[in-house]
């Protein structure tokens, strides 16, 4: 939930984004509306259900033929509907910043992981190459690095899938953010790992009121460590709820992930699985801004 | 016969002694795994947990020969495996890769991803095996002449698992399979795995973070923290939530869900 007073960091009302490929056009995101305040809003949903995209087209990434239509999209007193390129290369990775689903694909693979940090430091903050390689360095241990000296100067393929995300969510939040995407984050981290992790962000959104869209196929931990939820099926948002009220939702798309969780304390010989609708694509979607 | 006591026995799909990985010389070296121990019977599913970065990815990579500089035993099918790998051991042993993106050729439509292994390995109807096993992973026909870029993260692993199953190995490789997937398509893959284990007899391998899933899909599991194996357990005793070491212990209580405070008192294990 927002603050008293503070309103909404980014505020999206209608935003689709369309594909054409050769045979059809893929309706990857249909018209859906949401706003995030400083407040972590979870957003969880089917895999291909448009996540990514949304993520995508805050930031102004999606590249063509894709192309992106909304009504309004305004961060912080910004309409991002009529940016430039240019005026946009000075927000991403400033202001907004997004933590991609592969981060390893994403981190410059000729390049140490070191520097990376360094220059995305160096950019935000105009800081000199001593301080930059101080504060990555305390970053890295922060993320629970364990040796920060040899990561320090290693490269991309040389590190594990879980401290691939955790150098990603280090280098974008050395700029600190305004508005942080998050997507997948933490997916190839341990629980211990995670939570210390999840701690860093979740005390700059307390303190300091960063916002967090944090995009995520962990039930569990989407209801634990968020406070709204925003549920998508096939391009749309289909349900909205607080996080800890998450196991009460009743969206049929909801409901049935919920039922298919395996369990450590409930074997199961089967896990139950979903009997897609093809309503849930037709019927018109829910408005996720916290008005 | 007791089954344990013939370690080299034909019943046992796969066996590692004293493994010890690294990667580097000298001074830089990076010891990835410390004299690691396993043995995985035929037709069992063994899980590997543990902290990020403490070697289960790598214990992967060299059973599949793609970390090569190892010492210690590692055999498969009773057979001791060098340091290269033949053909013949890709159609009995199979890895989904942690990084589905990578591990994806990015000029490669679905279609040539998927039928590519499957023609230099001499498997007859690829096109039919292209379609039903897309089909198995929950993808439709529309996915097949795509290439990666156009894909979801988690359309991309599904690939991934299904480009494995293409030459219908024995033993497969799993690491992180479905920490892409939203749980509804992560319980259609793990059924599917389920199915085709009961049907061949399969034995797997998995990494993963969700101890639910390692409980749905194990018989038996490893802990892993900083190269070594801490604990094995079996599948019971980590439903009952009995771990003999600390760094499990912290393990299960942190699976519970987040706590801020919780995450104060969390230790690092050497
Ligand atoms: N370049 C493209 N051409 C055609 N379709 C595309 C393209 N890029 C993405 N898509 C489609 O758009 C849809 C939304 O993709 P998106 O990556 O946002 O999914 P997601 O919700 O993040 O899924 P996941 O949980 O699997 O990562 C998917 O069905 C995908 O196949
Ligand atoms: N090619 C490489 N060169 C140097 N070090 C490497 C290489 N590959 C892996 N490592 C190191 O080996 C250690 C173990 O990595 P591994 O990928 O096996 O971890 P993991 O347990 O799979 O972690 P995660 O859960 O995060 O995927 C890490 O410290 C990593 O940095
Ligand atoms: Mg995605
Ligand atoms: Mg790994």
């Amino acid at each position: 939930m927002s603050g008293p007073g503070t309103g909404s960091l980014l505020e999206v009302e209608g935003l689709s984004i369309d594909f054409p490929t050769r045979t059809r056009t893929v309706h990857a995101v249909r018209d859906i509306s949401f706003s995030v305040g400083r407040e972590k809003v979870g957003i969880v949903g089917e895999s291909g259900s448009g996540k990514t995209m949304t993520g995508r087209a805050v930031l102004g990434l999606i590249r063509p033929p894709g192309i992106v239509t909304a009504r309004r999209m305004d961060f912080d007193g910004i309409d991002l509907t009529k940016l430039s390129e240019r005026e946009y290369r000075r927000i991403r990775g400033n202001r907004i910043a997004m933590v991609m689903q592969d981060p390893k694909f994403s981190l410059n693979p000729v390049m140490t992981i070191g520097r990376q940090i360094d220059e995305a430091y160096r950019v935000a903050a105009g800081a000199a190459a001593g301080a930059a390689r101080r504060r990555t360095m305390e970053m890295l241990k922060a993320v629970r690095i364990r040796d920060p000296e040899r990561v320090y100067k290693a490269y991309p393929h040389e590190v594990s899938g879980g401290m691939g995300q955790r150098i990603m969510i280090a280098m974008m939040l050395v700029a600190e953010p305004d508005l942080l995407i998050a997507d997948e984050p933490t997916s190839a981290l341990d629980v211990t790992v995670q939570m210390q992790v999840l701690a860093i962000v979740d005390d700059l959104v307390s303190q300091r009121g960063m916002g967090l869209m944090f995009i995520s196929h962990d039930l569990n931990l989407v209801a634990s460590f968020c406070d709204r939820v925003v549920i998508m099926y096939a391009g749309q948002i289909v349900e909205t709820c607080r996080a800890s009220e998450l196991h009460k939702a009743t969206h049929p798309y909801t409901r049935g992930l919920l039922a298919s969780l395996p369990r450590v304390d409930q074997p199961v010989e089967r896990l139950s699985t979903l009997v897609r609708e093809e309503s849930w694509k037709t019927e018109p979607g829910v408005d996720a801004r916290n008005l | 016969m007791p089954a344990t006591s013939d370690v080299s026995g034909a019943d046992m799909a796969l066996l590692i002694s004293h493994l010890d990985v690294r990667f580097g010389r000298g001074e830089e070296a990076v010891h990835a795994v410390r004299d690691v121990s396993l043995t995985v019977r035929r037709g069992e599913s063994f899980g590997l947990v543990g902290e990020s970065g403490s070697g289960k990815s790598t214990v992967l990579r060299a059973i599949a020969g793609l970390a090569t500089d190892w010492t210690g035993r590692i055999a498969v099918d009773g057979e001791d495996l060098g340091r290269k790998r033949s053909k013949a051991f890709y159609e009995t042993v199979q890895m989904v890769f942690q990084d589905p993106y990578g591990s994806l050729h990015p000029r490669h439509t679905v279609d040539r991803t998927l039928s590519e292994p499957a023609k230099i390995h001499g498997i007859g109807n690829v096109g039919g095996r292209v379609e039903a096993l897309l089909h198995d992973v929950g993808l439709g026909p529309e996915f097949r002449f795509r290439y990666p870029h156009q894909l979801s993260g988690g359309q991309r692993q599904r690939v991934a698992i299904a480009r494995a199953l293409m030459l219908e190995p024995r033993i497969l490789l799993l690491d992180e399979p479905t920490s892409a997937l939203d749980v509804s398509v992560q319980a259609e893959i793990l059924n599917l795995l389920q199915r085709l284990k009961h049907e061949h007899g399969l034995t797997y391998i998995l990494v993963s973070h969700d101890l639910a899933v390692i409980a749905h899909m194990c018989d038996r599991l490893a802990v892993m923290n900083a190269g070594r194996v801490v604990e094995e357990m079996d599948v019971d005793q980590l439903r009952r939530s009995q771990p003999q070491h600390n760094y499990t212990r912290q393990l299960l209580n942190a699976s519970l869900g987040y706590d801020r405070d919780k995450a104060d008192s969390l230790l690092t294990f050497d």
